[in-house]
């Protein structure tokens, strides 16, 4: 098994690069998925209610499957300048997670939104700072600090889902782990060293998310 | 539409046998989810700190651990194991184990870690003097966790379980890749064949939507139900 280690440790850095990449992508389509949501016009509205309906709602297999393998049919896309990431694995992979979390984030930080009490907003207004101040300084810092505990579940969520890339042959921690219990027939070996390398993951992820919480405390 | 027609000329008919496929095997791995969550809720509320450990360490793993790669280990592991037993008894033959079980189980397993945490949480969430009424009322054991505790908890569940029934729903996706033919395998099936892979994984994913936007509709029922009287 430890002949093997090495492979492993090294597809552990491809999960990785995977998962922040789709976490930092995903970050912006949340917060502007969330901010069409907090919209008064209803086509607004409506786009973001059924975007994350839909994507919450069908598995991600589905989604990375219908990018992957079902997007290179549409002729203009293969004509496009798109193609050139839409043939790779790997790209298809960041943007099928990133809209995946996105979905899940986007409920995150809207609740988060929410709970931002009225009398900070109107406090805002009353001493005349503009709507982007109000935006940028305010109330994005106070719903950051109210998403961190459902965001760091999500965190971990996508490290999990990062697993997925495996099934469009790129090799992950998941993939290279499948790799080696086929040719080595030993799965509980491998299940055991390539599931403490995630709990390792998911440890750091929920220790930061901790810290992270501690640090911005305001009460 | 062609693409989708019943019988020998189109995919429905086979669609329609995968989406029950996906129903039973995701009903299936619930089951043995809540079996599994009973035993190690138990183990999690109780005063004995090495059943409090083995508890936690089932939640932690298969919490923290990608499905896909429980699903390996139960599609490459599982019939060794059998195997293993079957030796013991004197078997020495090979054993092959079912794609359903084989499915069932390691999303049951998964399953049963959520479900875990919502039992043990909404047991906790009842208020003491339930219990130390029960005793006092001279009810045992057995009888007033049948007949006053779960019912109560299960109202307070029945939203969590809902969330639980959706992850489990569409983590059953990922047992395509041991071969069962539910939903996304049979799309995988004809993607090939037709070379149409956008229609009928996107078709996949309305299937999906559908299952999901019914079993929500049939929790908010229940839900209703559960909450009457309060």
């Amino acid at each position: 098994m430890l002949e093997h280690l090495p492979r492993l440790l090294k597809a552990t850095k491809l999960t990785i690069q995977l998962t922040l990449l789709s976490l930092f992508f995903g970050i912006f389509v949340g917060v502007f998925f969330a901010i069409l949501r907090t919209s008064k016009n209803k086509i607004l509205y409506y786009t973001s209610y059924y975007y994350s309906y839909i994507l919450r709602g069908t598995p991600l297999l589905v989604q990375i499957f219908i990018i992957y393998f079902g997007l290179g049919q549409v002729e203009w896309i293969r004509e496009s300048f798109l193609w050139i990431f839409l043939k790779e694995p790997y790209s298809c992979a960041i943007l099928a997670f990133t809209l995946n979390t996105g979905a899940y984030s986007s409920e995150i930080f809207r609740s988060a939104f929410e709970t931002i009490n009225r009398g900070i907003v109107e406090a805002a207004e009353g001493l005349g700072i503009n709507k982007m101040h109000t935006f940028l300084k305010i109330k994005l810092p106070i719903a950051i600090r109210q998403s961190l505990p459902a965001y760091g579940n999500e965190m971990i969520l996508m490290l999990k889902g990062t697993s997925l890339a495996s099934t469009v042959t790129l090799l992950d921690l998941t993939g290279v782990a499948k790799h080696i219990i086929s040719t080595t027939f030993r799965p509980v070996e491998v299940f055991i060293v390539a599931g403490s390398i995630y709990l390792l993951m998911t440890f750091i992820i929920h220790n930061f998310i901790k810290f992270l919480e501690k640090r911005y405390n305001y009460n | 539409m062609g693409l989708l027609a019943y019988g020998d000329t189109g995919w429905g008919d086979e669609l329609f046998f995968a989406t029950l496929m996906t129903i039973a095997v995701a009903a299936t791995a619930i089951f043995i989810g809540f079996f599994l969550a009973a035993i190690f809720a138990t183990f999690k509320l109780s005063k004995n700190r090495l059943l409090n450990l083995i508890g936690s360490f089932y939640t932690t793993v298969f919490r923290g651990v990608p499905e896909l790669l429980v699903i390996y280990l139960f599609f490459f592991g599982g019939s060794g194991a059998v195997m293993y037993v079957a030796k013991i008894f004197g078997y020495n033959g090979y054993i092959e184990v079912n794609a359903f079980l084989t499915g069932a189980f390691s999303i049951g397993i998964i399953s049963g870690a959520y479900s875990t945490e919502v039992f043990r949480g909404a047991i906790q969430s009842i208020h003491k003097g339930q219990f130390e009424a029960s005793e006092v009322l001279g009810f045992k054991k057995k009888i007033y966790y049948y007949k006053i505790i779960i019912p109560q908890m299960l109202r307070l569940a029945l939203p969590n379980i809902s969330n639980v029934w959706q992850i489990t729903l569409k983590d059953t996706s990922l047992i395509s890749v041991t071969g069962l033919v539910e939903i996304m395998r049979q799309s995988y099936i004809a993607a090939g064949s037709t070379r149409d892979p956008l229609f009928f994984y996107s078709f996949a994913a309305v299937l999906y939507l559908f299952l999901t936007f019914l079993s929500m509709k049939l929790f908010n029922k229940l839900e209703k139900q559960y909450s009457r009287g309060y």
